[in-house]
């Protein structure tokens, strides 16, 4: 996923100059000034979500014989060369060399190079600060979000008040001093922050949220399937990277946006309603599912030894799965306004997922067999381990047959053929729910000791 | 109860652990010693299945414990925290166990009564997760859900570490109690010799995989432990 993100951003910058120029959108240094406080905004977000905070490390370090103000240095110096700083470079020293080429002054270029390198930096200092501050955290989320929206239908545009604080720093490169004097500021207050929280029961404990036994009663009805079905929710909600993963599925339900808005020509074809729709109901299932039974990692020993029979323990994971595209797809009614059959084919996705692909991601997550931290977002984008040869080969099934059942349906009557073809898989596939599940169950059995194995390298 | 028949571990070319043939009857108190590496916590696994013996069978009550999952309603164990779920509070933890072994609300907290001495009121309605307890609370939260659900077989691994003296006391007249009820084998191991003589009937010494030992405890077995641990030493 780095790697994805580095070439995305190598791309963009060595690409956006004359994909600006070509959409006529203006001058491009301009345009990119005009989105650069979302772009900081949107990073500062990332970092406090993502970015790992070095004091994890620092522990051991405290009983060494080395200065306390050393410890800090050394922890904050080591943010500097942190992914999440790098990666921008990606994009920004591409972007510099073409502008130069493209005959802006070199001077200008540098000073709003290194300006906003500074700024970028600023932000790294400024999250050391802002560890596990969700009450300024959420509420600057949803100013982005507001001014998004705002510049969006024309209300109002902040941009026009802060492109030229970036435009500045080309038009007189001696201003790049100003960020270069914030960030300066900033790792300063970082510095005395961080020195005055270095105890352990100060800024180095961790934080204990209060706990409540909750009961969900009204689950004890579905028997053993309740048992899990409570603890399943109580992972989500209690633990980080869970919450993470349902803040990921949201995300899945915008998805559909870049098909239906016809804002690309390729995918202005009806089969891509169907890869839409697979997304757009199944963020979940793709995001949450695709780790089952890593979820259960740490203590996938005791699972293992308790009076649990696999068909519920996966029983209770494929409800869970079921639950959340049923609401996926409410909750993505409002795609009506592209049209009754986009949101058809989002309905003819919910039924392929339910019935074919929510059996295939139980299925592949036997072979992940990746540990996870439930209390730390690393990895939160996917690793290595979840791209084996085994789980790509699922993903044909997962997204390549609904297409092809489709095309089969569209090429030979027509559109809405293709739709109850895809349906109709999907429900099929539903009906052979307890012989699919005896297989699974089987292969979950096969991989038991590696998976432990697997697991307890961590642990 | 419960019978090992030529059981191999093997990691590469290293053996860690071979025990030919070890019965223990019903209602035994097991004890298992050595050092580390001796492949204590290796026959736990393989008991619970948990790891695949390289060779032989452990059959747990008529039941092989490598083809079928028949001993899980019978067997219950605590080997280290990673038999506890972090994000539960001890309470739904309880529970949980609770209802996988068929007891309900109110048979947990009975059980739960009997053992106030034994949390010394840190772990019931402590408002904190069990990821959030000390390591002595957790071992005691596995130790006791390890008992719910009348078990016929507990298995647990250092019960002992970690435990504040005045547990390690309670904990020991607790698994007594159960060793004195001949329908309950309890197996234990432990690094401490004089508690493990002092709560188990037979302590069977594990040396790099294998049994150099197997003692039914006496008056003098304390005194013959010490010298064997510390001949190993003078090895």
């Amino acid at each position: 996923m780095g790697l994805y993100f580095c070439a995305t951003f190598l791309m963009l910058g060595v690409g956006a100059y004359f994909i600006i120029e070509d959409l006529e959108l203006g001058d491009p240094l301009t345009i990119v000034n005009s989105f650069m406080i979302y772009y900081l905004a949107a990073d500062l977000i990332m970092r406090y979500m993502f970015q790992k905070m070095p004091v994890l490390n620092i522990r051991t370090l405290l009983y060494q014989p080395i200065k306390k103000n050393g410890v800090v240095k050394y922890s904050l110096w080591k943010t500097v060369a942190s992914f999440f700083n790098i990666m921008h470079a990606f994009f920004f020293v591409p972007f510099s060399i073409v502008l130069i080429t493209q005959g802006y002054d070199p001077l200008g270029v540098l000073g709003w190079h290194l300006g906003i390198f500074a700024l970028f930096y600023t932000n790294n200092f400024l999250n050391v600060m802002m560890n596990n501050m969700d009450s300024v955290f959420y509420p600057l989320v949803a100013l982005m979000l507001i001014l998004g929206i705002s510049q969006y239908y024309g209300w109002f545009d902040i941009t026009v008040y802060t492109n030229p604080a970036f435009q500045v720093l080309y038009e007189l490169p001696w201003t790049a001093i100003l960020p270069w004097a914030l960030l300066v500021g900033m790792y300063f207050a970082a510095f005395s922050y961080f020195r005055r929280h270095m105890y352990l029961d100060a800024g180095l404990a961790t934080k204990h949220s209060e706990a409540k036994t909750e009961d969900y009663a009204w689950l004890n009805r579905f028997g053993n399937l309740g048992t899990f079905l409570k603890n399943d929710i109580r992972l989500i909600r209690r633990n980080k990277r869970s919450k993470t993963t349902v803040i990921m599925s949201v995300f899945f339900l915008f998805y559909g946006l870049f098909f239906f808005t016809q804002s690309l020509e390729t995918f202005d074809h009806p089969t891509w309603k169907i890869f839409a729709g697979i997304f757009i109901s199944g963020g979940f299932l793709f995001s949450f599912g695709q780790y089952v039974p890593s979820w259960d990692s740490a203590y996938y020993p005791l699972m293992m030894s308790q009076n649990i029979k696999y068909r519920e323990y996966l029983n209770s994971k494929w409800y869970l799965i079921l639950f959340a595209t049923v609401i996926s797809t409410i909750l993505s009614v409002w795609y009506i306004y592209f049209g009754i059959d986009t949101y058809l084919a989002i309905l003819v996705g919910a039924v392929y997922n339910i019935g074919i692909n929510s059996y295939l991601v139980l299925w592949g997550g036997a072979y992940i067999k990746t540990p996870i931290d439930l209390n730390s977002n690393k990895n939160a984008f996917g690793d290595k381990q979840a791209f084996n040869a085994k789980t790509m080969l699922l993903t044909i099934p997962k997204l390549v047959l609904p297409l092809g059942v489709y095309m089969i349906g569209h090429i030979f009557i027509g559109e809405t053929a293709g739709f109850i073809l895809v349906a109709l898989t999907g429900v099929l596939g539903y009906v052979f729910k307890e012989k699919v599940f005896g297989i699974i169950e089987k292969i979950y059995k096969k991989e038991k000791y590696k998976t432990l194995l697997a697991y307890s390298q961590k642990n | 109860m419960i019978n090992v028949q030529n059981v191999t571990k093997k990691y590469g070319n290293k053996t860690v652990l071979n025990i030919e043939h070890l019965d223990i009857p019903k209602g035994q108190s097991f004890g298992l010693v050595g050092n580390n590496g001796a492949g204590k916590t290796t026959f736990f696994s393989i008991l619970l299945d948990l790891v695949q013996p390289s060779t032989g069978t452990i059959i747990s009550n008529e039941v092989d414990v490598n083809n079928s999952e028949a001993w899980k309603p019978f067997t219950s164990a605590f080997i280290d925290e990673s038999f506890l779920i972090g994000y539960l509070t001890p309470e739904e933890y309880f529970y949980f166990i609770g209802e996988l072994r068929g007891r309900n609300k109110a048979d947990v907290h009975s059980l739960l009564e009997q053992f106030q001495d034994f949390f010394h009121g840190e772990i019931l309605g402590q408002k904190k997760y069990l990821r959030d307890l000390s390591k002595g609370n957790q071992k005691k939260v596995g130790i006791v859900a390890s008992f719910i659900g009348n078990p016929e077989i507990i298995v647990l691994d250092e019960p002992f570490a970690n435990l504040d003296p005045t547990t390690q006391i309670r904990l020991k007249s607790i698994i007594k109690d159960l060793a004195s009820n001949q329908e309950i084998t309890v197996l234990i191991s432990s690094h401490d010799l004089m508690h493990v003589t002092e709560v188990s009937e037979r302590i069977v010494v594990l040396e790099k995989g294998d049994i150099v030992k197997d003692i039914v405890t006496s008056e003098e077995t304390l005194k013959e432990l010490e010298n064997f641990f510390s001949g190993t030493l003078a090895d």
